[in-house]
């Protein structure tokens, strides 16, 4: 079966770029209710939870809370709007609307259009963190010149988490099996990984966990830079963050195939 | 350029235990329009599918436009334009947008593509239609609209399955035509159906399917010859098995479908003369047809 596995790997590396602007073109068409709709929760959470709590904490890690926590927010932006994207936007495109059927009987393959979905479910995330993290800036939560250095760390983020959620959307059979995914996943992960909260507070054997979790890693490289603070093992979190895009990605796609290509 | 567009060879495939497609062979030339007939659950859509390397069969050989498929199924999809059975448009999209964005996927350029998209919109009858979007569309329009799309890699071979299923006769007839104008153009068509008279009208030959094997092959009117070769009287209105018991010494052959009595009788007159004086029968002479062929060669599988 040596060479049907070709069919689950990218034909080139410029395929993709057909099913990434078909996704654009469509997004474009609803962009501001899309935005609002990735910003909206976050947003809420920071400004909720930041005013609220924050009166209470007080300072964490040397910074106000609610500076600490739009760093969090920033990072768990691009994992929910790369891992959304993916299960469901990819599963209606694959399953309800057909696009996938149509898509593959044109010249490209199977691996093609993963990446394809993979690059724009980054590129969704790669939007809703660069918007957090400019309007923290705004609010005086972190400096300016910060946004920049961050900006790769939040796409980084999304491509570990868009590819992630293919395998998730790789194996489900309907919508229903998503919940389990944010349930039991994605939700847990926002409060192991010292997104609302230092992770030194749990105790120490979720610590460890907590180590080997991509949001973790996304969050250590995003609020050092955020809060002014220099940033400790950069190489190790840039490297957990690129087998979290790269692995699942080609284990979705041999998932995908054995799905669809039957 | 090759003389045969598709050669299949021997090709078996199950799911699970249950075959699906069982020693199949057949071969289309290039610029022939070549139909797989069969009822529902035949395997004709699962040929379509291995024609486009998306199912690997179990065994046998798959040549596509002089490529090996699937080991070489994306060099082959490159001449290939495909009309799936069910419409998989880009609803969000208008007309023009849906052709740009198929375009891309044959790495076209969007000049490239901005320049044959007039012509594709006039193939299609949808010159109106450019901007409206595929929402708007009848199913007529949609099918038509599926149809330029799959040409705008200027492909060499049609691979279309149940092209006209759910459109009403004036749609259906259009599409017809505009097939017609194709296979004058030279291209090759592949379509899989199970309506009669789209195959007798397009078709040059076709294949008969029955459970993934083919049961017989050739153009429509060798087929009608070869099976039927003499006149049809469908009688409807009485009891069948009355009616059948009472004709049977003087018809070739009787086939019951549903309450239809089929007759195929070399004499027909002698049918009339015994069914004369029976109230509320309707009968119909005509010569043989396609349909006859179908019912004759896969009935007898659906009175199990």
């Amino acid at each position: 079966m040596g060479e049907g596995f070709a069919a689950a790997l990218p034909a080139n590396p410029w395929n993709w770029i057909a099913v990434w602007r078909r996704n654009y073109m469509a997004w474009k068409k609803v962009a501001l209710a899309s935005l609002i709709g990735n910003l909206a929760d976050p947003m809420i959470y920071l400004f909720s939870l930041g005013t609220g709590l924050g009166i209470m904490v007080g300072r964490v890690d040397g910074a106000s809370y609610i500076a600490f926590l739009a760093a969090g927010m920033v990072a768990t932006s691009a994992m929910t709007a790369s891992t959304f994207e993916t299960i469901y936007a990819v599963f209606a495109r694959m399953h309800d609307q057909r696009t996938w059927e149509a898509i593959l009987h044109t010249q490209l393959t199977l691996g093609d259009l993963v990446l394809g979905e993979l690059a724009w479910a980054a590129t969704k995330a790669f939007l809703a963190g660069t918007a957090i993290t400019i309007v923290a800036a705004a609010v005086g939560y972190s400096t300016w010149w910060s946004v920049l250095y961050v900006l790769p760390a939040i796409a980084l983020t999304g491509f570990a988490f868009g590819s992630l959620a293919l395998i998730v959307t790789a194996l489900a059979p309907s919508y229903q099996y998503f919940i389990f995914y944010q349930t039991l996943v994605i939700t847990p992960m926002l409060f192991l990984s010292g997104a609302v909260f230092p992770v030194t507070q749990l105790p120490g054997t979720f610590q460890q966990v907590a180590g080997f979790l991509p949001l973790g890693h996304s969050i250590d490289l995003i609020r050092p830079v955020m809060l002014g603070h220099p940033v400790g093992n950069v190489g190790l979190h840039i490297g957990a963050l690129s087998i979290y895009a790269v692995l699942p990605f080609f284990i979705s796609a041999a998932l995908f195939r054995r799905r669809l290509m039957r | 350029m090759s003389k045969v567009a598709i050669d299949l060879a021997g090709v078996t495939k199950s799911f699970g235990d249950k075959p699906v497609v069982n020693g199949l062979s057949f071969t289309v030339a290039s610029g022939e329009c070549f139909g797989l007939l069969g009822p529902n659950g035949a395997g004709k859509s699962t040929i379509a599918r291995m024609l486009l390397g998306m199912t690997p069969p179990d065994a046998g050989k798959i040549t596509v436009l002089g490529v090996p498929v699937p080991a070489q199924s994306r060099l082959a999809r490159k001449g290939i334009g495909v009309v799936p059975q069910f419409d998989n448009l880009d609803q969000e999209f208008t007309v023009r947008e849906n052709l740009l964005v198929f375009g891309r996927y044959f790495g076209m350029s969007t000049r490239k593509i901005e320049a044959v998209i007039p012509s594709l919109l006039e193939f299609a009858r949808l010159e109106s239609k450019e901007h409206a979007r595929v929402a708007e569309l009848s199913g007529g329009m949609k099918r038509r609209l599926t149809l330029a799309r799959a040409l705008i890699n200027d492909p060499q071979l049609l691979v279309m399955d149940e092209p006209t299923t759910g459109l009403d006769p004036h749609a259906r007839h259009l599409i017809w035509e505009r097939l017609r104008f194709l296979l004058a153009r030279g291209k090759t068509i592949i379509l899989t159906t199970h309506f009669m008279e789209e195959a007798e009208r397009l078709c040059d030959r076709l294949c008969v399917l029955e459970h993934g094997c083919k049961i017989a092959e050739g153009s429509p009117q060798t087929l009608i010859d070869e099976h039927i070769g003499c006149h049809v009287i469908e009688i409807f209105g009485g009891n069948p098995q009355e009616l059948s018991s009472l004709i049977r010494p003087y018809v070739q052959r009787i086939e019951v479908s549903g309450e239809t009595l089929f007759c195929y009788a070399s004499d027909p007159e002698q049918v009339r003369v015994q069914l004369r004086g029976r109230a509320g029968l309707r009968l119909l002479e005509r010569p043989p047809s396609l349909e006859d062929v179908f019912l004759r060669l896969t009935g007898h599988e659906m009175e199990k």
